[in-house]
């Protein structure tokens, strides 16, 4: 913007004169605007960045950096003097179970979901005609469109003891099957609603959508004719699916894996409606927040998901899963 | 009082609780006299606690008040003691009904005024077992006039312990063979705030009288432990550590539960819904709720909030309350006569049961009964969360 760095009623030594400065404030500004393009860049952009900058970022690092305050021992309250010991207190057994226990829930719901998800997408972007995508769009975002509570309660009443699944598990003589599968340790319980089974499954349900619907956008980039090429070469269909689909399918699976883990990462609610009662990192913010006043542990267990978080985007960032997001 | 409505999860009270930390003291005087009604009185309730009909026509204890003193009534209302705290910190609201866990911290952070009893022609009214109830009385102070008050109990399944109430907590905190022959691993639940473990303690105190346990709510080292060690025990046959009532309901319908702590209000509801359960109190006592309606400090229509206070110790008010609530009326007058609580329902919820109730109180590290301290409730925290998870 070399031209708007001169005064406007400056000679041009080209020869000629830039229109002359209209009447008006509005028009001047707008002119002023047009010239400058940084200027209108930065108008636009400051508003949004101070809300980004100051209003979220600020506020979250505010609470998260209470983590390296720690709260007196004695009189409960919050000692602001820098110090790693509440950092380190996360590592306390009682408190590594509740980080682990989240990853791993978020892991296997992760697994579930690629699992469930890549046979659907498959179909959608390959054997579907136009209706019949239209449908599955329908079908996948439908369960979206409904309240995220009356899907929990509505699971919670499916895997009670007495409930749906329970029934037809019956009805079909695998209620011996269901009964060995509780009866066994961690994904077991007295029912599959106060089970990890059933915390698995409400979340693979919940989030499932955001899984197919990029794994089906990574099928669809597939080249056909680089499948037709394998198989021209004499490679069977499970090779052509190992060596050419699933490889440029899977910045879609993780790109849909972000999505899944950090959703269940993050959710406080189905766990306390269905699971075994044991907190997971959510609960454990909102506990240590509330009554307690334990705000620097609260923060310093705010930084586990953001951290485990961090790698799982590092790692995905080098499968090229942000290419197919 | 406790209600737990999904709704709670909802909001986010951390930030907010973080400013409660910066209180600035103030000097609040007592009124001396009431004035005219400002027109209007801002009141932070607990869900239900406040009903002008618009649930159901028979509970109303609003309309007829802002008709008389032409205060209108507005209610905000909060899910949980905390949230409770940062709105009269916040400020703004003229009262709140404030539990035992939150009005000590609302004294003590000075948000809330001494009330003048004298300008409440009821006070005088007022169960005498509450008028200097310590959760509301701080060195002869009145900050509050009591509200209602309830009980938690034992619920249990009439038909799994063949009609005859169990006697002790027991059923709940050991594994045991329950009286239709099948054990109670599994079929059992526990209330899953740390604030349970004072229920380890008082079942404890009955249980293990070398502890010396005095009180629930200030206990030493080893008696902590104790109750730890009780509550470890007791994971072992949970089923589901309960904090939504609505979820509590479900779990007795569908989920083969059939004994846990847990409130009237859940027992009204499944027997109204005609399950086979009933309630007691069982001889260790329980632990239970007292709620007290508390000025803000910088209340901004203090007469209407002195009109509401005299109108909320009215026996039909008290009795309707209760009725709805499942609670108990602070005004004893409230038990007869009342319609839809009928003669018996001060009874039902727990009138006689004062004496065995050990009222919800924040733990804190100074105590009274122990000279070498308490162990201080963000500890009841973490290890309640240890004990959920099985350590």
């Amino acid at each position: 913007m070399s031209f708007g760095a001169t005064s406007p009623g400056a000679m041009n030594p080209a020869g000629f004169d830039l229109p002359a400065p209209r009447e008006g404030i509005g028009r001047r500004l707008s002119d002023a605007l047009t010239r400058h393009g940084r200027l209108l860049t930065l108008l636009l952009l400051t508003p949004p960045l101070l809300w980004l900058g100051l209003i979220y970022l600020g506020s979250l690092f505010v609470f998260l950096a209470q983590s390296i305050f720690s709260i007196d021992p004695f009189s409960g309250m919050i000692v602001r003097e820098p110090t790693t010991a509440t950092l380190i207190e996360l590592f306390r057994p009682a408190n590594f179970d509740i980080v682990r226990r989240t990853v791993l829930v978020a892991a296997a719901v992760t697994a579930l979901c690629a699992v469930l998800a890549f046979p659907i997408a498959y179909y959608a972007a390959r054997y579907a005609g136009p209706k019949v995508k239209a449908g599955f769009y329908l079908a996948v975002m439908m369960p979206l469109w409904s309240s995220y509570l009356v899907k929990v309660y509505g699971w919670k009443l499916l895997l009670a003891k007495e409930g749906a699944i329970g029934w037809f598990a019956g009805r079909l003589g695998l209620g011996g099957a269901l009964d060995a599968w509780l009866a066994l340790p961690v994904v077991g319980g007295p029912s599959l609603s106060v089970s990890y089974t059933g915390m698995v499954l409400t979340f693979t349900y919940l989030w499932l959508p955001f899984m197919i619907l990029p794994i089906q956008a990574a099928l669809e980039r597939v080249p056909p004719h680089l499948i037709e090429a394998a198989g021209d070469l004499g490679a069977s269909p499970g090779l052509v699916f190992r060596t050419v689909i699933l490889p440029l399918a899977m910045p879609g699976v993780v790109a849909g894996a972000i999505f899944t883990f950090s959703l269940t990462l993050g959710d406080y609610i189905v766990p306390q409606i269905i699971g075994t009662s044991a907190l997971v990192l959510g609960q454990a913010v909102y506990t240590l927040q509330g009554t307690a006043g334990n705000i620097p542990l609260a923060a310093a267990f705010s930084l586990v998901p953001i951290l485990v978080m961090a790698l799982f985007l590092t790692i995905a960032r080098r499968t090229g899963a942000f290419d197919a997001l | 009082m406790p209600t737990s409505r999904v709704t709670r999860y909802l909001h986010l009270p951390a930030l907010a609780a973080c400013a409660s930390l910066i209180v600035q003291p103030v000097l609040a005087a007592e009124m001396t006299e009431l004035g005219k009604g400002e027109g209007q009185v801002d009141i932070v309730a607990w869900p239900g606690y406040i009903e002008r009909g618009e649930t159901d026509k028979a509970y109303d204890w609003v309309s007829s008040f802002e008709k008389d003193t032409g205060c209108k009534v507005n209610v905000k209302t909060a899910g949980t003691s905390d949230e409770m705290v940062a709105l009269m910190n916040e400020g703004g609201f003229d009262l709140v009904t404030a539990s035992g866990d939150a009005s000590l911290r609302l004294i003590a952070g000075k948000r809330v005024a001494p009330i003048n009893t004298k300008l409440i022609p009821s006070w005088s009214s007022v169960d005498e077992r509450l008028q200097n109830a310590p959760w509301h009385t701080v060195d002869g102070v009145h900050y509050g006039v009591p509200y209602q008050w309830g009980s938690n109990v034992l619920m249990y399944n009439t038909e799994a312990f063949k009609g005859a109430a169990p006697k002790s907590w027991s059923v709940v905190f050991e594994e045991q063979t329950l009286p239709d022959g099948k054990s109670n691993k599994g079929r059992v639940q526990a209330f899953d705030g740390p604030i349970y473990i004072a229920d380890a303690a008082l079942y404890l105190m009955a249980h293990k009288p070398e502890l010396g346990i005095k009180d629930p709510y200030e206990l030493n080292e080893e008696q902590y432990k104790a109750a730890l060690d009780l509550l470890r025990g007791q994971r072992k046959i949970v089923q589901r550590y309960w904090h939504d009532a609505m979820i509590q309901v479900d779990d007795f319908t569908n989920e083969g539960v059939v004994a846990s702590s847990s409130w009237p209000f859940q027992v009204n509801l499944l027997i109204s819904q005609k399950q086979p359960v009933a309630s007691t109190i069982p001889e260790e006592g329980a632990t239970g709720w007292a709620d007290t309606t508390m000025m803000h400090v910088d209340a901004p229509h203090p007469n209407c909030a002195y009109k509401w206070m005299q109108h909320s110790l009215d026996p039909k008010v008290q009795g309707d309350l209760a009725s709805w609530f499942g609670s108990v009326p602070s005004v004893p007058a409230a038990c007869k006569g009342n319609e839809l609580l009928g003669a018996e329902g001060c009874k039902t919820n727990g009138m006689d049961d004062f004496e065995k109730i050990h009222f919800w109180r924040t733990p804190v590290a100074k105590c009274p009964t122990q000279e070498a301290g308490c162990v201080p409730y963000y500890r009841w925290v973490s290890d309640y969360i240890a004990v959920l998870g099985g350590r």
